[in-house]
């Protein structure tokens, strides 16, 4: 599903963390946010799902459209919207279960029954996040024995196993090591084909290998958003030169 | 460069003071166990018959001696016969020294009652049957029964008994059981009912409560677990006993049931702290990703939450029995004190810490009762200790099943 952000201000308290941002995200593409920490890029990614509904005091202003729908309007139910769009966090957390019912769960919580269905499903979830494998014999484990990378991929497979439209990745791989994350971006690669995916991430390189789209965040503001290869090779602003090169960030 | 600073001789004399006030602190608490320990290991080698009194029987009798429950049965007739305790198929009879004084007249015993000991000894040897419990100041060296050994009361029988009846005569009764069963029913009971409310208040104040009643909420439960023991039982007295004797249409509302309610509301404050520090412990990360799956608050708090914090939840409910069992005065005030074994909630019962408070006071020092009590507490400390090292577990488990 295509998603639209249109003119929106955030704000934490007083604080305005996110400044008019406009943006439009296509189908079946990898969109890349980067910036300095505590530019908002979190922030932006976290409306797509609401997440922010859970902090105390802040207010939003614009539209966010997933698939042409306000997804802030009256009569949107958040737990509907977040089935759709589901998210992997920065450190891998998986629940307190067996890597099974971890997988499982997403299905459990949204009602379905089928002990059959589930066991697919699970099977299925695991074999995208590339991690079937590794764990099939194992299922029953809990999943506090899986490697850090493990557990984020098996977070990945959870966050799948519900089949949503839009996966939002808060940097994916930033507490992992070279070769866990080099699994993970081969995997966003695969997603690109059935989901619409937008990561964050502090590495840039990650962002050039694994995205269509990079956004340039800089305090709260989108600074440059355009096709990958040009933000890296041919970026139109000095802000977005100064941060690729490296002078700051 | 290498002066020695100024104030380190203060500060030698502030880390000796710490080192002191810990050493005493941890020699005090080992005193107090070994104290109770001593005191009421006296217990199994004091003699259970009454101070002053011998236990004697016909010299033809076979049998060698008689337990403290013996003792009693006999004197209250439900044993009859020598036969029913290893002797010959004969009926006993019980003797006492008013029975034998009043088969004489007063001329033939005398005014000082100098020739008792002689009709003691006639009766005895006249009745081969006779169990007789006479005052050793009348038993001379011409007495012709034989005077049954001093029973104490063994391990067994103490942990078996089923009867606590210190001031019985003969023999004094220490069954344990009663008292401990009662203990353990006012606790459970308390527990079954502070357990659904207390995880509810928990649940309330660490996910949905807002910043603003936890506030004022939390200080209140604190506050609740400050106090004292005795206005509880108050309350309990007059509100609760007369409520459970209406419900239920009991002769008296003094029952284990009362005690359990007490129990649970002072228990409150324990679960619900200690299970809602365990539930705001779970990462938020945790919570969020729930979430992002499409779980509703409601699911989030079942699955996840309660799950992941299910060891300190345990520890909770084990602190709050803790603290039930060893709780003295309001049960004491609201129980109804019947030492007998429970078969419902509506029943009178007496736990262990009531009787120690019920008791002490009456015991003379150094007696069979005396050191029974202190047992009680050895017993109580063994329960409590116990309980705490099992909380103690529980927490440190690892969070990873």
């Amino acid at each position: 599903m295509k998603l639209e952000a249109n003119n929106i201000n955030f704000y934490y308290g007083d604080f305005q963390a996110l400044k008019n941002i406009n943006m439009t995200i296509e189908q079946n593409t990898v969109t890349a946010f980067i910036g300095p920490s505590g530019c908002g890029k979190s922030t932006f990614l976290r409306l797509f799902n609401r997440m922010n509904d859970l902090i105390p005091d802040t207010h939003l202003t614009g539209e966010c459209l997933i698939g042409g729908q306000n997804i802030y309007d009256k009569n949107i139910t958040v737990d509907e919207l977040r089935k759709k769009v589901g998210m992997v966090f920065q450190k891998p957390n998986p629940f307190p279960k067996s890597i099974f019912e971890n997988v499982a769960y997403g299905l459990r919580v949204n009602g379905v029954r089928d002990k059959k269905e589930i066991a697919d499903t699970v099977e299925k979830s695991l074999r995208q996040a590339a991690l079937w494998e590794e764990v099939k014999d194992k299922l029953k484990k809990s999943a506090y024995e899986l490697s850090g990378g493990q557990q984020q991929r098996l977070c990945i497979a959870r966050a799948l196993a519900i089949s949503p439209s839009v996966i939002l990745m808060d940097e994916p791989a930033s507490a992992l090591d070279p070769i866990s994350t080099s699994k993970i971006e081969e995997l966003i690669f695969e997603l690109k084909n059935s989901y619409t995916v937008v990561i964050v991430t502090h590495n840039m390189q990650q962002a050039a290998r694994v995205s269509d789209k990079t956004g340039f965040f800089m305090l709260g503001e989108l600074i440059e958003f355009d096709d990958t290869k040009k933000i890296f090779l041919n970026p139109q602003k000095e802000q977005t030169q100064n941060y690729i090169t490296g002078r700051f960030g | 460069m290498f002066k020695r600073k100024k104030n380190r001789f203060i500060e030698t004399i502030v880390e000796t003071l710490l080192r002191f006030s810990g050493g005493i602190t941890t020699l005090t608490i080992l005193l107090i166990s070994i104290f109770l320990f001593t005191e009421g290991w006296g217990l199994f080698n004091s003699s259970t018959v009454e101070k002053g009194y011998i236990l004697c029987v016909n010299k033809s009798n076979p049998v060698k001696n008689l337990t403290p429950t013996q003792i009693k049965e006999i004197f209250d007739g439900n044993i009859t016969s020598w036969k029913q305790v290893g002797g010959s198929d004969i009926p006993i009879v019980p003797l006492r020294m008013d029975d034998v004084a009043s088969m004489y007249t007063e001329e033939e015993i005398g005014t000082e009652f100098e020739h008792l000991p002689a009709k003691l000894s006639e009766a005895i040897e006249k009745e081969p049957g006779a169990l007789g419990f006479f005052p050793e100041q009348f038993i001379d060296i011409k007495f012709m029964g034989r005077v049954l050994p001093a029973e104490t009361i063994t391990l067994k029988e103490y942990f078996t008994g089923k009867e606590w009846y210190p001031t019985a005569t003969p023999a004094s009764q220490f069954g344990l059981l009663p008292l401990l069963l009662g203990t353990l029913w006012v606790s459970l009971g308390a527990i079954l009912l502070a357990l659904p409310f207390g995880m509810a208040v928990a649940i309330y104040m660490a996910e949905i409560a807002n910043n603003r009643v936890r506030k004022i909420l939390k200080p209140v439960i604190e506050l609740l677990a400050g106090i004292p023991s005795v206005v509880y039982g108050f309350f309990g007295l007059i509100v609760i006993v007369p409520l459970i004797r209406s419900l239920f249409n009991l002769p008296v509302g003094e029952t284990a049931l009362a005690g359990s309610i007490v129990l649970a509301i002072m228990a409150l404050p324990t679960i619900i702290t200690v299970a809602e520090d365990a539930m705001r412990t779970t990462p938020l990360a945790m919570k969020e990703s729930s979430l992002a799956l499409g779980a509703t608050h409601w699911q989030t708090i079942y699955k996840v939450i309660i799950p992941y914090a299910s060891s300190g939840i345990m520890a909770a409910i084990v602190l709050g029995i803790g603290r039930a069992i060893g709780e003295t005065m309001a049960v004491l005030m609201v129980t109804g004190n019947a030492a007998v074994i429970p078969h419902t909630f509506t029943e009178p019962v007496r736990t262990i810490p009531a009787t120690i408070a019920a008791e002490l006071g009456e015991a003379s020092v150094g007696s069979v009762q005396y050191q029974a009590l202190f047992m009680l507490g050895a017993i109580l400390f063994v329960l409590t200790l116990g309980i705490s090292i099992w909380a103690e577990i529980i927490r440190k488990e690892p969070q990873s099943d």
